[in-house]
């Protein structure tokens, strides 16, 4: 135990290296956006937060999936740790993805919130996982909770993506907001934006240990408090 | 038995029920009015013509009625103990699920039935057309495909009448948008054969969906 505890800490004190290193690289080596105005170059720079923390939801919510199949075929409580704990962290980057991205938008789009299918399929999709951590705290039965969880989980996976082809069809009428997100980066920016995306990679892999940990204790815990009438 | 055979003992089971009760299709019918009526009253001193909104009233009213008459169709199942008899009978669970599915499809068509010709009444216009009905059709199916699996899941909650909306809409979005995009194209005069995108966006769901909710009702329903 001690010594995967040392290899864990390692690898967080690496990844808080990566975390601060794209932090520099994203606030000070990163070069200038050409040819958008003062405010919107500022705003730019949210592209090494932003488009990591979109990835991650994504990577979160598809581990989640793949946890849910893994759970209801093998019926292992160690894949309904992983399910609840990536989806977490899941939700949290969403957050962060939706936030930042918002204000980015306010000076390139001068608005903080749009309807446009990105945004919308987001905001779904971020519903969609809170309705499963609802469903999972109205069910008390660990096993009934981990398996309906599972079933949950797996339409919600499935329906995101049709979700953002019928909204992309239905909002045709922004097609200028939809183009404007596609601008390509420049030779001096990809060092960086990889970085970034590395390094918040890393971070939700050891978010992801520290969580499933803190949640095979909570369920020690639980058993240990049922064993003993607490 | 043969499946089909299970499968149609459930939905008869269901409909003579129904039959005796009636307790499925009056709330459903009445709050699909309910909702038709609060929605005239919400829209009419804002919007230029009814009939842009019509599309989006007909679909919702359709989705909380038929979120309603899922939770009902359920809840007395369990209630009565019905639920625990099903599932002590020695047939496969995915039998359960298409009978339960085609009983609740029965009764969202019932209720169409009658809330269409009023909503047609009362806005006057038509949506009485082979188009218009296929296009229902398949979103009621890709609703009670999706909703029959969350009701199952929703009546094991606590506070089970309140789970099954919030877990039912946000997978149902794409449903209602191709719905309401039809059928408002439909009633503008577009032929159903330019909108092959969304008829083809409601036809992944709903064979998607079946597929999904076949794999997965058996453990739903795993006591």
């Amino acid at each position: 135990m001690s010594r995967t505890n040392g290899l864990l800490m390692s690898a967080t004190i690496v990844c808080a290296g990566l975390m601060l290193a794209a932090a520099f690289g994203a606030l000070v080596l990163a070069p200038n956006a050409v040819g958008l105005t003062p405010d919107e170059t500022f705003a730019q720079r949210i592209i090494y937060f932003h488009v990591p923390s979109a990835w991650l939801s994504m990577l979160a919510f598809g581990i989640t999936t793949i946890a849910s199949i893994a759970y209801l075929v093998t019926a292992r409580r160690f894949w309904d740790s992983v399910a609840v704990s990536s989806a977490e962290i899941g939700i949290v980057f969403t957050l962060a993805a939706t936030a930042s991205g918002s204000l980015w938008a306010k000076p390139a789009w001068n608005t903080w919130w749009t309807w446009d299918p990105r945004l919308t399929t987001y905001t779904i999709m971020f519903l969609l996982y809170v309705a499963y951590f609802m469903l999972r705290s109205a069910l008390e039965d660990p096993a009934r909770r981990a398996r309906f969880a599972a079933v949950y989980g797996i339409f919600a996976f499935l329906s995101v993506p049709i979700t953002f082809m019928s909204i992309r069809w239905w909002r045709t009428i922004h097609p200028i907001l939809i183009d404007s997100k596609d601008f390509g980066l420049s030779r001096g920016m990809l060092p960086v934006f990889f970085l970034s995306l590395i390094a918040f990679t890393a971070l939700y892999v050891i978010l992801l240990i520290y969580r499933v940990r803190l949640e095979r204790t909570r369920e020690q815990v639980d058993a240990l408090r049922e064993r003993f009438g607490y | 038995m043969s499946f089909w055979h299970v499968v149609g003992a459930i939905v008869w089971k269901d409909i003579r029920a129904e039959l005796r009760t009636k307790d499925i299709f009056s709330s459903m019918f009445v709050f699909a009015l309910l909702s038709v009526i609060v929605f005239n009253f919400a829209f009419e001193l804002r919007v230029p013509a009814m009939k842009m909104v019509v599309p989006g009233i007909v679909w919702v009213a359709i989705s909380f009625a038929g979120t309603l008459g899922l939770n009902r169709a359920l809840v007395i199942e369990q209630d009565k103990g019905s639920l625990a008899g099903l599932l002590l009978a020695p047939v496969d669970r995915s039998a359960i699920y298409f009978g339960k599915l085609l009983g609740n499809l029965l009764f969202m068509f019932a209720v169409e039935i009658v809330i269409l010709p009023l909503v047609m009444v009362f806005y006057n216009l038509s949506l009485l057309s082979a188009d218009h009905l296929l296009v229902l059709l398949l979103g009621t199916y890709g609703f009670a495909a999706v909703g029959t699996v969350f009701a199952a899941i929703a009546v094991n909650t606590r506070a089970r009448e309140v789970m099954l909306p919030i877990l039912l809409f946000p997978v149902l979005l794409p449903v209602l948008i191709a719905g309401v995009k039809m059928t408002g194209a439909l009633l503008d005069g577009e032929a159903l054969s330019t909108l092959g995108n969304w008829l083809q966006i409601m036809a992944v769901y709903d064979i998607g969906f079946t597929v999904v909710a076949y794999l997965t009702f058996g453990y739903v329903m795993e006591e």
